[in-house]
C-alpha cells in the first residue's frame, strides 16, 4: 500500500458519513448564529474546537451566557471519550514525529476514528497505516467545514428532515457488527448499549463515557485473550 | 466581546484529551488491565453512541412504534450478514422511509 492509497482508502471509509455529518454541520451553523454567536466566530469555532456535539453544547452556553470556565469544564466533559481513542491508536502511532502526532490527535473524532479504526486494526504493521487515519480525519475536517459554512451563509434554508441524521448511527452499525467477532466482544456491544440507554439522561454526555468504560470492563473481564 | 479565549480554551481542552495517550505512549508502562481492555474501545465506544440513537425516543426508551430500531435492526442483519458498509446503510434508511412511508 502507498501513501496515496492509504490516504484514499481513509477518505473513502468516511465518505458515507457525509450524509449525517453535513447536516449536522449545517444545524449547528445555525443554531450558533441564533445564540448570537457572530458568523466568523461560528466559523472558526468549526476548526479550533472541531467537535461536533461540544460545538453545539459550547453554543448553547455561551447563547444563555453561562460563565466560561462552566464552558471549558462542560466540553471537556462531552469530548472525554476521545481519550480512549487517544489511548486505543497510541500504539500505532508510536514510531511517528511529533508532528504527526500532533496532527493526528487534532483529526481524532468519533467519526475518523470509527472509520479508520477497522483498517488499522488490519495493517498495524504498515509504514503508511497512519495515512489512513490521517484521510479519514482530513474527509471529515473538510466536511465539517464546509457544512458548517453552508449552514452559516444559508441554513435557514434548510430542506424538510429527510431523517439523513441516521446515517451515523447506520455508518457506526456498519462498523462495529462486523467487528464482533467472539462472546467478550458481544457482550461489552451489549454492556455499552445496556448502559449507555440508561444513563442517556446524565448532562454533557457523561452517559456515554461511562457507558463505553462498562463495555471494555465487561470485555476484559470475560477474559479474552489477544 | 472576544470569542478568542474561550474558543482557544475549548480547543486546547479537546485537543489534550485526544493527544493524552498519544503522547504518553512510550514514556509509560499502562497496568495490564488496560491494556486488556483497549481491543474492546471500538466496539464499547461506537456502541455507546448508537444504542441511544436507536432505543430512544424524545430521550425515552421506546421498543414498540419505534421506526429507527426497526431500521437499525435490519441494518444490524445486513451488516452480520455481508459486511458491507453502503449496503448496511442503504438498507437501513430504506427500512426506515418504508416504514416512516407505511406507518
Amino acid at each position: 500500500m502507498t501513501r496515496s492509497q492509504a490516504f484514499l482508502l481513509g477518505v473513502r471509509a468516511l465518505l458515507p458519513m457525509h450524509l449525517g455529518v453535513a447536516p449536522f454541520g449545517v444545524i449547528y451553523g445555525v443554531v450558533a448564529l441564533s445564540a448570537g454567536i457572530p458568523p466568523l466566530a461560528a466559523l472558526l469555532m468549526s476548526s479550533i474546537v472541531f467537535a461536533g456535539s461540544a460545538q453545539f453544547l459550547l453554543a448553547q452556553l455561551v447563547g444563555a451566557g453561562a460563565p466560561a470556565l462552566l464552558s471549558v469544564g462542560a466540553v471537556g466533559l462531552i469530548n472525554l471519550r476521545h481519550a480512549l481513542y487517544s489511548a486505543s491508536v497510541a500504539p500505532l502511532l508510536a514510531h511517528l514525529p511529533r508532528r504527526w502526532k500532533l496532527l493526528l490527535a487534532y483529526l481524532l473524532t468519533d467519526e475518523a476514528y470509527a472509520a479508520a479504526i477497522p483498517h488499522l486494526l488490519e495493517n498495524p504493521k504498515s509504514p503508511v497505516a497512519h495515512w489512513i487515519l490521517f484521510g479519514a480525519g482530513f474527509a471529515l475536517w473538510a466536511g465539517w467545514q464546509l457544512a458548517t459554512l453552508a449552514g452559516v451563509l444559508a441554513g435557514s434554508l434548510l430542506p424538510s428532515d429527510l431523517g439523513l441524521d441516521f446515517a451515523l448511527p447506520l455508518t457506526f452499525i456498519a462498523i462495529v457488527v462486523p467487528l464482533i467477532g467472539s462472546r467478550a466482544r458481544l457482550f461489552a456491544a451489549l454492556v455499552a448499549a445496556a448502559a449507555a440507554v440508561m444513563l442517556a439522561g446524565l448532562p454533557y454526555k457523561t452517559g456515554l463515557f461511562a457507558a463505553a468504560l462498562a463495555g471494555l470492563a465487561a470485555g476484559a473481564l470475560s477474559g479474552e485473550k489477544r | 466581546m472576544s470569542w478568542w479565549p474561550l474558543w482557544l480554551a475549548c480547543g486546547l481542552v479537546t485537543f489534550a484529551i485526544r493527544y493524552s495517550f498519544i503522547a504518553l505512549e512510550g514514556h509509560y508502562k499502562p497496568p495490564a488491565w488496560f491494556i486488556r481492555a483497549l481491543p474492546f474501545v471500538p466496539i464499547a465506544a461506537l456502541t455507546a453512541i448508537t444504542a441511544p440513537e436507536l432505543l430512544l425516543v424524545a430521550g425515552r426508551l421506546q421498543v414498540t412504534d419505534n421506526p429507527r430500531l426497526l431500521a437499525g435492526i435490519v441494518a444490524i442483519a445486513v451488516a452480520a450478514r455481508w459486511k458491507n458498509t453502503l449496503a448496511t446503510i442503504a438498507s437501513g434508511f430504506a427500512a426506515l422511509w418504508l416504514l416512516r412511508a407505511f406507518s
